[in-house]
């Protein structure tokens, strides 16, 4: 094991989110919900990364998520790697992929829109287009582009 | 959710609108019929819009129907604070369906979500108003006997306006070329260039009015709102810059045809009212024709 990897402590079961932009790193917090999460977590930042310059690092102990929960990262750390780890072991590393919609972690950029306004959950359709990837609001049908996507 | 809601005009394709066209031509030949009797519809204004309201009323009671609702969110408990949610709810107990005006966007889509009986959008904020896009349409067809192949001008406010958004979404499917004649503060947002572009939609844009029309078959007007110009010098500027006089109409094509979605200020001269080119006023009677053909369509009534 390299030093490097003993900046943060190994883990026994549990899921290993690798390879988050340092400035997501806390997005991806909001979005796993981890803040009310009660198992052993362990969060690393601004560490120094070849890939990303600085990352982020978290590791959750004996804690597996579902795809769905997992693929909600896709659309602030595309490039996060998610480990799966078995006694200490890495027996899944599983590819992100942003899904068709995504509800509930975006908000609308749109001040006027009823989910703005009203307890709605909100719901965004993800368009893939060439010059790069679009959210369009469900209801009010405003379009955001993803680098300028607001997270709750 | 009721399947039959009418929220947006992308909602129906292109058989469908041609459906409701031809539904909106039969009631024109009869629009006193008792298709609607024993049905109560809803008319939710949560913002006041006289002219679409009573389009709608008129519509419901010359098909036999009766009417519940309100026509200023003032006088509705959600002026007490209940969400829309609960509105719709409540009042999908008492109507076979709701037509709904309301300030925010997306507003209709979710009521069409939560609604167990049809939601007719009648506008959400500045997103959707598709009865006015159909109507549009019907009086396209009617004037011109046609929808495709059509030359369109469309002028004024031309990046707020969402009539003319939803009407260049609606004619995609009919072949039309456009011409954007706007201000640069109020020129047509990029998304909509895109989408001619995409679409295979020949448009040129021009800044004057003049008698930059002379080669179009409709000449759709829109209101220019002093509310929108940042600059109020600029809007005095060019205000009557947008406004239609009769002889400039001089060498216009004889099938030519005024639109205008109402209420006009004053980018129509009333000069022209009398021109048998101006056809706005017939156009908000044709309203009616639609609403009946929406209405019918949403509760799956024979004809």
């Amino acid at each position: 094991m390299s030093t490097k990897e003993l900046k943060v402590a190994a883990l026994r079961n549990g899921t290993v989110i690798d390879h988050i932009p340092a400035d997501k790193l806390y997005k991806v917090v909001s979005i796993l919900h981890l803040e009310i999460c009660e198992h052993q977590i362990t969060i690393g930042n601004n560490l120094d990364s070849a890939k990303v310059g600085k990352k982020g690092i978290i590791k959750i102990s004996d804690r597996a998520f579902e795809e769905y929960e997992t693929n909600k990262i896709a659309l602030i750390a595309p490039n996060a790697k998610i480990n799966i780890i078995r006694d200490f072991v890495v027996v899944e590393k599983r590819p992100l992929s942003l899904p068709d919609e995504i509800r509930e972690i975006v908000q609308c950029t749109n001040p006027v829109c009823i989910t703005n306004n009203q307890p709605v959950t909100t719901r965004f359709h993800v368009l893939k287009l060439e010059d790069g990837i679009v959210l369009k609001c469900h209801y009010c049908e405003r379009e955001v582009n993803r680098d300028k996507v607001k997270i709750k | 959710m009721s399947n039959n809601s009418l929220v947006s005009i992308a909602d129906y394709s292109k058989e469908e609108i041609l459906s409701i066209l031809d539904s909106a031509a039969n009631f024109e030949v009869n629009p006193n019929r008792k298709t609607l009797d024993g049905k109560v519809i809803a008319t939710l204004f949560f913002e006041p819009s006289t002219r679409t309201r009573l389009s709608f009323e008129t519509a419901v009671v010359r098909l036999g129907g009766s009417i519940i609702g309100f026509s200023d969110a003032a006088t509705s408990s959600s002026s007490k604070g209940e969400t829309l949610n609960d509105t719709i709810h409540m009042v999908s107990c008492y109507a076979d369906a709701i037509v709904m005006r309301h300030p925010l966007e997306g507003a209709s889509r979710y009521a069409a979500e939560v609604s167990p009986v049809p939601i007719i959008n009648a506008g959400d904020g500045a997103n959707q108003h598709p009865s006015q896009t159909l109507l549009d349409l019907y009086s396209i067809q009617k004037t011109q006997g046609t929808l495709e192949n059509l030359t369109i001008c469309l002028v004024g406010d031309l990046k707020y306006g969402r009539t003319v958004h939803s009407l260049i979404m609606a004619m995609s499917h009919f072949h039309p070329t456009f011409k954007f004649i706007a201000h640069d503060e109020l020129k047509m947002p990029d998304e909509y260039k895109v989408f001619c572009m995409k679409n295979n939609i020949p448009f040129t844009e021009v800044t004057e009015l003049n008698d930059n029309f002379n080669d179009a078959d409709i000449l759709y007007m829109t209101r220019v709102q002093k509310e929108r110009f940042l600059d109020l010098i600029e809007y005095e500027r060019v205000k009557n810059v947008y406004t239609l006089k009769n002889e400039m109409l001089a060498n216009s094509k004889s099938n030519l045809r005024i639109l205008h979605p109402l209420p006009r200020v004053n980018e129509i001269d009333p000069d022209v009212d009398c021109n048998e080119k101006a056809y706005y006023f017939k156009q908000a009677q044709n309203g009616l024709y639609i609403r009946q053909a929406i209405l019918s369509k949403v509760l799956n009534l024979n004809l």
